[in-house]
């Protein structure tokens, strides 16, 4: 399958590549890694005027520790983030959830930015980024702005990314040194996305009762999402099996569950309190 | 629009090349048409089977999913260039000894999965193997021998870099 034809630019900054979006009048897109543009392309769902190469810009590349933070380049791969010194030691669970993205090609060339601007509802970082409490970075003809993660998925491949604005970064909340964090999905098993991918984070007090707790889901429904009704349901309760196993019954109430060939809207349902409820037992107990 | 072309100058197997392209064309059908590079094949043609891996500066990546101008001012590496017929590379030994394929067709992307696989980590458990070939579909061996072949393969690698360490070493004077 080959793309319709299409003007191929290369940008040399971040400015270039606003520029070029707005001379593109609304024809442009941008190219980061390409694993999930240039498929769409392929398949001629979508046949830009221009594709705009930001693969070039270093400013995009690579992982910052920032007033308590990551700050991941858009640029990043997957497999940049795996190898990452500063993710390793600040937020092992990004590095455990790269792992789960794709196979090894994908992780060679699918970057960060791409995944969370292209919002799959079934990629596994949107579900990370709401329970790190990211705040995606653009930047467009005025300026930088920031938006938080749970302002930005709007819907299936639907984002708050305005069209002629570059994402340049997102940047991830370092948890409390005491909590435990983890990504467990069940993925499809053609496709490997995930059906139902869930992030949680939580720590306790020397009380053992939960004092921190963040959970965000991917997979089941139409847009990621922070599952509130399980960390409320959970906060200054005390750690007992019984307590996960009622939050995460409540891991479906944040979301309308979706159905399709594979995996109906009540199985989804069913596999989203399982599986919360198996990644609060890790963090948990 | 227009499928106006666009130069590329991309180093494949060590030989540098030089060429004018359109932008949509697929760094597989670049190697495969172009410069007649045909042990890279296409299968899915959806960045699923691994058919079409290769090397692209030093990384395992799928060249259905790429551009031929994002290749540009880089290094390829194809399966023609791993080993030759009177020297095998490592990989193609464990291939050939353990019999790690049987109609042959995803065979070469496997074995160039299975560089990238080595390269990041040369003493994968049996489980890592599993998981490293995630990213290639073969429909007739069922895997097993695949995964022997692999174990072949790193045993032979770090073997061969045992040698050479052990030859530095006497070369240096070491006992």
């Amino acid at each position: 399958m080959i793309p319709s034809t299409f003007d191929y630019v290369r940008a040399e900054t971040v400015e270039d590549a606003i520029k070029l979006l707005v001379e593109s009048e609304g024809e442009g897109k941008l190219l980061a890694g390409g694993h999930s543009l240039l498929p769409l392309m392929k398949f001629r769902l979508t046949s830009p005027g221009t594709l705009i190469d930001i693969n070039h810009i270093s400013d995009l590349q690579g992982v910052q520790l920032k007033d308590e933070r990551l700050v991941v380049g858009a640029l990043t791969t997957h497999r940049d983030i795996i190898k990452d010194q500063l993710v390793q030691e600040h937020i092992p669970v990004l590095a455990q959830t790269a792992r789960q993205i794709g196979d090894i090609q994908v992780r060679s060339r699918g970057t960060v930015g791409g995944n969370i601007a292209h919002a799959d509802p079934a990629a596994d970082l949107p579900g990370v980024a709401l329970a790190l409490e990211a705040e995606i970075e653009l930047q467009d003809e005025d300026g930088k702005q920031r938006v938080s993660a749970d302002g930005f998925f709007f819907g299936p491949l639907l984002t708050a990314l305005p069209e002629t604005s570059v994402l340049t970064a997102v940047s991830f909340l370092i948890p409390p040194m005491h909590a435990k964090s983890v990504y467990v999905k069940y993925e499809h098993p053609a496709s490997g996305y995930a059906v139902v991918g869930v992030c949680a984070i939580a720590g306790k007090n020397a009380s053992g009762k939960v004092d921190f707790i963040r959970v965000g889901i991917n997979g089941v429904s139409d847009v990621a999402y922070r599952a509130s009704a399980v960390e409320e349901a959970l906060l200054g309760k005390a750690v007992t099996e019984e307590n996960i196993r009622k939050a995460a019954l409540l891991a479906t109430k944040d979301a309308e569950m979706s159905g399709d060939m594979f995996a109906s809207a009540e199985y989804r349902s069913h596999l989203c309190s399982i599986y919360t409820e198996r990644a609060l037992k890790q963090v948990l107990l | 629009m227009s499928a106006k072309k666009i130069k590329i100058s991309v180093k494949v197997n060590g030989i540098q090349h030089t060429a004018e392209v359109e932008a949509r064309l697929l760094l597989v059908h670049y190697l495969r048409d172009v410069l007649d590079l045909t042990g890279t094949h296409v299968g899915c043609d959806t960045t699923q089977c691994g058919a079409c891996t290769i090397m692209l500066n030093g990384e395992a990546v799928k060249s259905c999913t790429v551009l031929a101008v994002q290749a540009d001012g880089g290094e390829v590496m194809t399966v023609e260039g791993i080993g030759s017929m009177e020297q095998l590379h490592p990989i193609q030994e464990g291939f050939w000894e353990k019999h790690g394929l049987q109609c042959g067709f995803c065979t070469s992307g496997v074995m160039m999965a299975t560089m990238g696989l080595l390269q990041e980590n040369p003493e994968p458990t049996e489980q890592e193997i599993r998981e490293g070939l995630k990213g290639v579909i073969c429909r007739c061996t069922g895997y097993q021998y695949i995964v022997g072949a692999i174990q072949d393969a790193a045993q032979r690698m770090s073997e061969a870099k045992r040698g050479e360490e052990i030859e530095t070493l006497h070369a240096g004077g070491g006992k």
